[in-house]
């Protein structure tokens, strides 16, 4: 009897947790689709803000998977090469790269974004151009890409690989195609789906990096909470939420059919 | 079929970038077709001499290495044409058994049909065919290991070097390996460098047997060499069991706490002894010039180990038949088998620490 009341009270305080979570995110949802917000959902349901939306705020989202693919793109080039030479070489200069690499994580985004601001702001084109948020973006992505891969590369001595792999006669780039890359394969998509999420949800650096011509969508968020109807806002996030979500599911899936393919 | 090349190695030392002297330098020749054997504690220098030849580590400067008489020193490993086995095989978890097994013939250009005829030979010689389109992680570590193998011999290397290949594998599937490996090395007549701390493994394996110490060369021989006479108390107690005995050589005889051994000895005065267990045999007390005391018995099954007091300064284990009856605390006599006695050169008696090594800086 005294189990199952403390089971009862297990089961209420989680639910209580994940409703508290929830909740919110699912009133923003609904209210991206009632009539008005104010009266509840009694006034009606409608698409006519998600509408609004897109007519409105097209752009942003179109841009802000383009920055976040983009950002990826830069991560990976970057990323992957660095986190193997990060772990072959190892030693104390490789873990002080780490750290550095590592730093955009606790300094804030808006330091960052000045930063950039201060050194590149004189370059007109690409001060002005998506480019420049990309950069800010992969600044700050870096780090996980680099991290995920590292993981990897310790769980699966990659070390050895690469060795067994210059014994058979393979080149470095050889080596880093046939051998290191396949098998960092699961930690390449852990940081991949780190950075597009990041990149997608990004605000602070975005903000200040921002040109009326390249805002992205969490920016375009922020514009129409401030100067929009709430119901616009709301349908913004939905929109936002129909977008991600599959997105991240496809990711994961194909991630996970190459693992077991392979 | 002779396929392989002569090593040279000419005072080829190693010292790593944190300043530890992980191999003095070494000088020695492998012959064509010879399977030589590092043995030796970890840290003794044994993989670090291995990954000079592969060309995974370069000597400190004024080593060389030779194959054949060519200087390869400077020859990055994936132009050496070596073929390596890894401790923990290294086998590529992104591809299948005959991809693991053809990849070097890939990398070197060679055509899908004579790679899958390669790789058909070489699954049938390690006896792994039916697993051709196995995943690696599916496979049983004997498995994985004998894939190691093939995919190192694939592309008929120069030189195969081994590093601990059954070191991963229980016991019993290891002493069954070894003799395949064995086989698999006479049949290939390749050139081959094993490198292991088991003694067992580098008696079977071995044409000779390289005994490391504290990154310097202990002794070289054939295993018969390096079991009956070794050069100093290290190797005596490294390979296989050892009494090492002290005792005083006079008119004609060792002299011992127990009794005295009937061997004439060149010199006189206080000698070291190492004496195998097994040469020592159980005879009745009454006419036995060395006597002792059973101290303790122990049934091993294909044989006993019995422990002897008194005979010598410390306990003598000896291997007996597991026929013979002896009981602790019974009297015997000794009977030590002439030929066997090794009297150890006076530096080996004593353990050499890092600083005697030094000794050996100089071939």
């Amino acid at each position: 009897m005294l189990r199952r009341l403390i089971f009862a009270g297990q089961l209420a305080f989680t639910l209580l947790v994940a409703a508290f979570l929830i909740v919110p995110a699912v009133l923003s949802m609904l209210a991206g689709v009632t009539v008005n917000y104010f009266r509840g959902i009694r006034s009606g349901v409608t698409l006519e803000w998600m509408v609004q939306v897109w007519e409105l705020y097209a752009d942003t989202i179109v841009r802000s998977f383009e920055v976040a693919f983009a950002t990826l793109l830069f991560t990976l080039i970057i990323g992957v090469p660095a986190a193997y030479a990060l772990h072959v070489r190892g030693g104390r200069l490789s873990r002080l790269i780490e750290e550095i690499i590592t730093l955009p994580l606790a300094v804030p985004g808006l330091a960052i974004a000045l930063a950039l601001l201060l050194t590149y702001g004189g370059f007109g084109a690409f001060r002005g151009s998506r480019l420049f948020i990309v950069a800010g973006h992969v600044v700050f992505t870096l780090p996980f890409m680099v991290r995920a891969v590292m993981a990897v590369f310790a769980a699966i001595d990659v070390k050895t690989l690469d060795e067994s792999a210059a014994s058979l006669g393979a080149s470095p780039w050889r080596r880093f195609r046939d051998v290191i890359a396949p098998n960092a394969r699961p930690g390449i998509l852990a940081g991949s789906l780190m950075v597009v999420t990041l990149s997608l949800g990004e605000f602070n650096l975005t903000w200040m990096l921002h040109t009326p011509l390249t805002k992205t969508l969490p920016v375009g968020l922020a514009d129409s909470y401030a100067s929009m109807r709430l119901e616009i806002a709301s349908a913004y996030t939905l929109i936002f939420f129909i977008m991600i979500i599959p997105l991240l599911v496809v990711m994961q899936v194909l991630g996970r059919e190459k693992r077991s393919a392979a | 079929m002779s396929a392989g090349v002569s090593v040279g190695l000419e005072a080829c030392a190693k010292t790593f970038a944190d300043g530890t002297r992980a191999l003095e330098p070494v000088t020695l020749e492998i012959a064509r077709g010879e399977t030589l054997v590092f043995l030796g504690p970890s840290g003794c220098g044994k993989t670090t001499t291995l990954r000079i030849i592969a060309g995974l580590e370069a000597p400190d400067a004024g080593g060389r290495v030779r194959f054949d008489g060519e200087d390869v020193t400077d020859i990055p490993i994936e132009r050496r044409n070596v073929g390596m086995v890894f401790q923990s095989y290294a086998l590529f978890p992104n591809m299948n058994v005959a991809e693991n097994i053809g990849y070097g013939l890939k990398i070197r250009g060679v055509g899908r049909t004579e790679r899958n005829a390669r790789v058909q030979e070489l699954v049938a010689l390690t006896g792994i065919a039916g697993l051709e389109r196995r995943r690696v992680d599916q496979l049983s570590g004997g498995q994985r290991q004998r894939v190691a193998l093939a995919r190192a011999v694939a592309p008929r290397p120069r030189v195969l070097l081994l590093d601990e290949p059954l070191t991963a594998l229980d016991a019993s599937l290891r002493e069954r390996l070894r003799g395949e490996l064995n086989r698999l090395l006479r049949s290939l007549g390749i050139t081959a460098v094993y490198v292991t701390h088991d003694q067992s493994e580098a008696m079977v394996l071995g044409d000779r047997i390289v005994v490391m110490r504290h990154g310097a060369i202990a002794q070289i021989g054939t295993p018969r060499e390096i079991y009956f006479e070794p050069v100093s108390r290290f190797v005596a107690e490294f390979v296989g069991a050892a009494n090492i005995v002290e005792g005083t050589a006079s008119e004609g005889a060792i002299v011992l706490p127990g009794g005295r051994i009937p061997v004439p000895i060149g010199r006189a005065g206080k000698i070291t002894l190492m004496l195998r267990p097994e040469t020592i045999f159980l005879v009745p007390p009454d006419a036995a010039e060395l006597k002792g005391r059973v101290e303790s018995v122990t049934f091993v099954g294909d044989r006993q180990r019995i422990v002897i007091a008194d005979a010598a300064a410390r306990p003598l284990f000896v291997d007996a038949p597991n026929t013979i009856a002896a009981t602790p605390g019974e009297r015997v006599g000794l009977r030590i088998d002439p030929a066997r006695i090794r009297v150890l050169p006076e530096e080996g008696a004593v353990i050499p620490g890092p600083e005697q090594s030094e000794g050996t800086r100089d071939p």
